[in-house]
């Protein structure tokens, strides 16, 4: 078996090939895209690069501040990505509901998955603990950002049937059930989908990554197991936690669907 | 078993004093937007006044659970909602908001035949007509066997002679069973047929507060 292949400047400017072919394909077939394909290539490259250098920091000087600061500014960022992506206006009580469900969801997971799967030592060893807590923050974000929409969308476009509900005695509970069954179904169905097509329809990015740096496939698919299942486990316990609190936030003290628009 | 004091609903509508009373049939009449659905929705709690009171059987709404408060004070809106499924699961979806029990589907069909609506139990809700629709909602109303009934233009989707005969059966259950029914109705001619007491609403006032001749 050969060693690591260490990717050269060069090399890995070749495959901004593949960009170009999709610049001239846009370009020919008129769609206007051409702008969005080159500002997200460039920031892709220039997050990871920047991301690589703070990486190789931290690992070099391993230090709880650190750890605590970067799982903050993770949480932050995924909390204020889900409130800018939805398109439906959200109230203040939402906001902090998405907020509240991404960090008590997410750290709980992190916390389990950490030292009591992996068992890391030190308990901020950011080796483990930053690229563990992107992936499990990252998938709850998206799990909560369809969750989001979902529940926003279904309040709005099926409120006379809540009403209605309402109207015949229901409680908030009962009139937002199918709404928020749904908001739930949307949620945590593309995570269980991956979890079905994965090792058969595709390998996964971090099993991937690990074996091309030189780590065992069978330590890789360990690994990429426990992950799974730790990001299954957050996905669900964020949008859980959201959905039970979220539906609450569109009716008042007195039972009423609050107007957004007023 | 209403009273309203001084009570002003943003500027859609404005009552100084009304008192409905209970076990009587109220009709509502009044041009479209003069603020009769508001005064239902207030009723019902689905709303709440921005100044002024209103009690239930001596009882400051404010005071209320609205729950408990809706499942005794029932409304029935002008385009009700007809939930997915079919006339079965549409029928006992309100007792289940209502956390009654369930009805037997013999039950379920009487309430079928009091709304005159011929349609097998296992029918698609979504098939019925507009008419049918309407008449499926009051027949799940009906189950629920409320203390007050506040219909919102209850007949808007049926002929003339369906009209009079839902309207009556209507009346006459409520009145055999004690109960109060408070009625929204742009037909004039059923409100002088059927209503004890008939309130005309204009501009968010009450113009006219007529009692029905014997």
């Amino acid at each position: 078996m050969n060693g690591i292949i260490d990717l050269s400047l060069w090399q890995l400017g070749a495959a901004y090939v593949f960009v170009l072919i999709l610049l001239v394909i846009v370009r020919i077939k008129g769609i206007s895209r051409e702008k969005e394909i080159l500002i997200a290539s460039v920031r892709m490259t220039l997050q990871l690069v920047l991301t690589g250098y703070l990486l190789v920091a931290v690992f070099g000087h391993p230090s709880p501040l650190y750890t605590v600061l970067i799982l903050i500014a993770m949480e932050l960022f995924a909390i204020f990505t889900i409130i800018r992506r939805t398109k439906a206006k959200l109230s203040i009580q939402l906001k902090k509901v998405i907020a509240l469900s991404m960090v008590s969801g997410t750290v709980t997971c992190l916390l389990y998955f950490l030292f009591v799967v992996v068992r890391i030592s030190p308990w901020y060893d950011p080796q483990y603990f930053i690229p563990i807590a992107g992936m499990i923050i990252g998938n709850s974000m998206t799990g909560i950002s369809l969750d989001v929409a979902r529940l926003a969308d279904g309040m709005q476009t099926k409120k006379h049937l809540v009403e209605g509900a309402l109207m015949l005695g229901a409680t908030p509970k009962m009139a937002a059930k199918t709404i928020v069954d749904h908001a739930f179904d949307a949620a945590i169905l593309p995570t269980i989908n991956s979890m079905v097509g994965m090792g058969i329809v595709f390998l996964p990015g971090m099993m991937t990554g690990q074996i091309l740096s030189g780590t065992s496939p069978v330590t890789a698919i360990e690994y990429q197991i426990a992950i799974m299942l730790g990001i299954l486990g957050s996905v669900a316990l964020t949008v859980i936690l959201f959905v039970q609190l979220g539906y609450k936030t569109f009716f008042n003290r007195e039972k009423q669907l609050v107007n957004l628009d007023d | 078993m209403f009273e309203l004091s001084d009570v002003t609903y943003k500027d859609i509508l404005t009552i100084d004093h009304l008192r409905l009373e209970k076990g009587r049939v109220t009709c509502i009449v009044g041009e479209s937007g003069s603020g009769k659905t508001t005064l239902l929705r207030l009723l019902n709690k689905l709303i709440s006044c921005d100044r002024g009171t209103i009690t239930y059987q001596g009882q400051d709404i404010l005071d209320l659970d609205a729950v408990l408060l809706r499942r005794s004070v029932v409304m029935l809106p002008q385009n009700p909602a007809i939930y997915p499924g079919n006339v079965r699961d549409n029928l006992a979806i309100g007792l289940a908001f209502a956390e009654k029990l369930p009805a037997s589907d013999e039950r379920l069909r009487q309430a079928l035949a009091q709304v005159n609506l011929n349609k097998d139990l296992d029918a698609k809700s979504d098939l019925l007509s507009g008419g049918e629709k309407q008449r499926l909602a009051l027949a799940r109303l009906m189950l629920l066997e409320p203390d007050v009934y506040l219909l919102d233009e209850p007949s808007s989707a049926l002929d003339e002679n369906t009209e009079r005969l839902i309207i009556e059966a209507l009346v006459a259950a409520a009145k055999d069973n004690g109960k109060t029914l408070i009625m929204v109705t742009h037909t004039r001619q059923i409100a002088q047929a059927y209503a004890d007491r008939t309130i005309e609403i204009s501009g968010g006032r009450i113009v006219s507060d007529r009692e029905a001749r014997s």
